[in-house]
């Protein structure tokens, strides 16, 4: 065996192992306590849509502060048609797809009119739009009831497949399995594909072009790419990821409201991909995770770590939380500017412009 | 000579006030080097983006290759077979120099989202083919051996020449070149000429703006004389070198 067939054999070792880690995870979860197989579903959730807006941000360089939008158009497309609210009960095979179409929708609706928009202006105007939605879905319970308004939707159905149902527990040699379990593994082979489909994306010609327009775009245009076409094209896969994960969000809780996708929500996954690396698909993974699991480590530790010390509590876990999150964002921006594990064109990017501010400054 | 590939007739471009171009005709036969010169703020570049779709122009044609192309797209024009490089460098500065002329590829090429996910053997063998013609590329303008550097680290001169190689990437018919010796020193003009040589010699016209004299005299077949936008001569450099409205308008004597 030589060094390369080493190497390769070491690989598929590597994947191999974190494959059957990943695939008993949730027993070992179970054991801890049964709120964090659902935590982790949660955190595969924001992974789901990091990986998405990580298209539109990281990929193409459209910042979009209104991303929620699309997880919300995905969990009540999910919602509606399967659901007693309208009395449909549609499998979710068939659902995600469609809700998948109608976030894309709704991503080029709006791509189009904000294409001639960067940076700052595209991002006020996606943040407008994101909360447009969600004014929507609060107030389209009348005339006619679609969306049943700040009630929300509730008793929706959970994924099924023949018999199977992901909302109970059942025994499978001797163990028990349950719901969130269930979730867990779909989630994680959805995850998977994601990830799959992103680093493809990103080594294609497609990937290619929206790191030209991301860089320059009338260079991009001068060297004949669409640039309309290529950002709907962001635009759209970026929402359909978000779409995704809506509808596995609305199964999951069983209920959704308005107040699910609010604005802090989009903030929340813009910062996952900016911590953990802009354009860098592991990075963004691993800033989905840190930002998803810590606040929840904190929440059980510090209740009694402060009992324990002071005899009550002092800081309500809450607030430390945003405190917490809000310093390692500063924290990261100062020394990690990139991120935490930075995609090399950022990396350089923030190299140049640091000789370029240099320069000035001698100058 | 052979038939025109590029004809412009009465083409006009004013911004506020200023009167960039202004009934400028001229045109380009396949196969030749064709000069654009004109002191500074002349019209030159105002020509060039008016014909490859950065700007509409306000009046004229152009045809290209029999073709009318007025007010296409920048992108539209890249596909019709027009390439160009920029005055003021505009690689894909954060990209390695292979990306930049792969990116050029992009209009000649056809995966979408469906093959970029699956892989299929089409797709694969596009890839290896883009890869394949971007290393051939810059080999051939000399810059091989910065493949992998970014576009924005590379000396002066290697980035001139890298734009030059993504534009060739796009497989085109007229090349235009918008002051590429700005910035070079006298070996690597030459290098520059003898690569514009062989650039008309493998079968692509090129419209070259250029102040370097020398470099012009040598290399145009004909050259337009551009002065506050317009046509002040036209012919073979030695003639209109002589010319004395040519003359004037360089050193600015008074009429
Ligand atoms: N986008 C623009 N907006 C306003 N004025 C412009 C614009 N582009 C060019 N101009 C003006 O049009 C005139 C022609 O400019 P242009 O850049 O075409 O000159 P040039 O011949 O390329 O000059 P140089 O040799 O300095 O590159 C100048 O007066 C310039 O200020
Ligand atoms: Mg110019």
């Amino acid at each position: 065996m030589n060094v390369l067939q080493q190497n390769r054999a070491a690989r598929w070792g590597a994947v191999a192992l974190i494959g059957i880690v990943l695939i008993a995870l949730p027993f070992a979860l179970s054991q801890v306590g049964t709120a964090w197989v659902r935590i982790t579903n949660l955190a595969i959730l924001f992974t789901l849509l990091a990986l998405g807006l990580n298209i539109v941000v990281g990929f193409a360089g459209l910042l979009d502060l209104g991303y929620v939008a699309f997880y919300a158009v995905g969990a009540y497309a999910y919602a509606l048609l399967a659901s007693p609210h309208f009395g449909l009960h549609l499998p979710f095979w068939v659902i995600l797809p469609i809700g998948a179409a109608t976030a894309a929708l709704f991503g080029l609706l709006l791509g189009a009119p904000t294409l001639k928009l960067r940076g700052d202006y595209l991002a006020i105007v996606t943040l407008g739009f994101g909360e447009i939605i969600r004014i929507f879905l609060n107030n389209l319970s009348r005339p006619v009831n679609i969306t049943n308004g700040p009630q929300g939707i509730a008793g929706i159905d959970p994924f099924r497949i023949g018999s199977l149902s992901f909302a109970k527990t059942d025994t499978f040699l001797g163990a028990a399995i349950s719901g969130p379990m269930k979730y867990y593994w779909l989630l994680l082979a959805v995850l998977v594909a994601v990830i799959a489909i992103n680093l493809r994306l990103q080594n294609s010609r497609i990937g290619r072009a929206w790191e030209a327009v991301r860089e320059d775009e009338t260079a991009a245009r001068a060297m004949g790419i669409d640039t309309t076409k290529i950002k709907l094209l962001a635009f759209a896969m970026g929402a359909s990821f978000g779409g995704v994960a809506g509808g596995m969000f609305a199964a999951i809780q069983g209920f959704i409201s308005p107040e699910s996708f609010v604005f802090v929500e989009s903030v929340m996954v813009v910062s996952m991909v900016v911590l953990g690396g802009m354009g860098n698909i592991w990075g963004v993974i691993l800033g989905a995770m840190l930002l998803s699991f810590v606040p929840e480590v904190l929440r059980y530790t510090v209740e009694p770590l402060q009992k324990a010390a002071f005899g009550r509590m002092i800081v309500e876990p809450e607030v430390l939380r945003m405190l917490i999150f809000g310093f390692a964002l500063v924290l990261v921006m100062l020394f990690r500017p990139a991120g935490l594990l930075p995609s090399a064109v950022r990396k350089r990017e923030l190299a140049a412009r640091g000789e370029g501010e240099l320069a000035e400054r001698k100058a | 000579m052979s038939e025109p590939l590029v004809e412009a007739g009465g083409i006009g471009k004013r911004f506020g006030g200023v009167r960039a171009l202004d009934g400028v005709a001229f045109s380009i036969r396949a196969g030749e080097i064709y000069g654009l010169i004109g002191p500074n703020g002349a019209g030159k570049t105002t020509l060039f983006n008016v014909l490859t779709g950065i700007y509409a122009p306000d009046t004229g044609r152009f045809t290209f290759g029999g073709r009318d192309i007025t007010g296409l797209k920048s992108h539209e024009v890249a596909a019709a077979g027009i390439a160009r490089t920029f005055q003021n460098i505009r690689l894909f500065a954060n990209l390695s120099a292979l990306e930049n002329v792969m990116i050029g590829r992009h209009v000649r090429t056809r995966a979408g989202v469906l093959g970029a996910v699956l892989r299929n053997k089409a797709t694969l063998a596009e890839e290896a083919g883009i890869e394949k013609r971007a290393l051939e590329l810059l080999d051939y303008v000399g810059i091989a051996a910065r493949a992998n550097d970014a576009a924005g680290s590379l000396p002066y001169g290697d980035q001139r020449r890298l734009e030059i190689a993504r534009a060739l990437a796009t497989d085109p018919k007229l090349l235009a070149l918008d002051e590429p010796a700005a910035g070079m020193n006298a070996s690597e003009t030459v290098a520059l000429r003898k690569l514009l040589e062989r650039i008309r010699a493998d079968g692509t016209t090129i419209l070259l703006i250029e102040h370097d004299m020398k470099l012009v005299m040598k290399v145009c077949d004909r050259v337009l004389v551009l002065d506050y936008g317009e046509k002040i001569a036209e012919g073979v450099p030695a003639e209109v070198q002589k010319d004395p409205k040519v003359i004037e308008a360089y050193l600015g004597t008074p009429a």
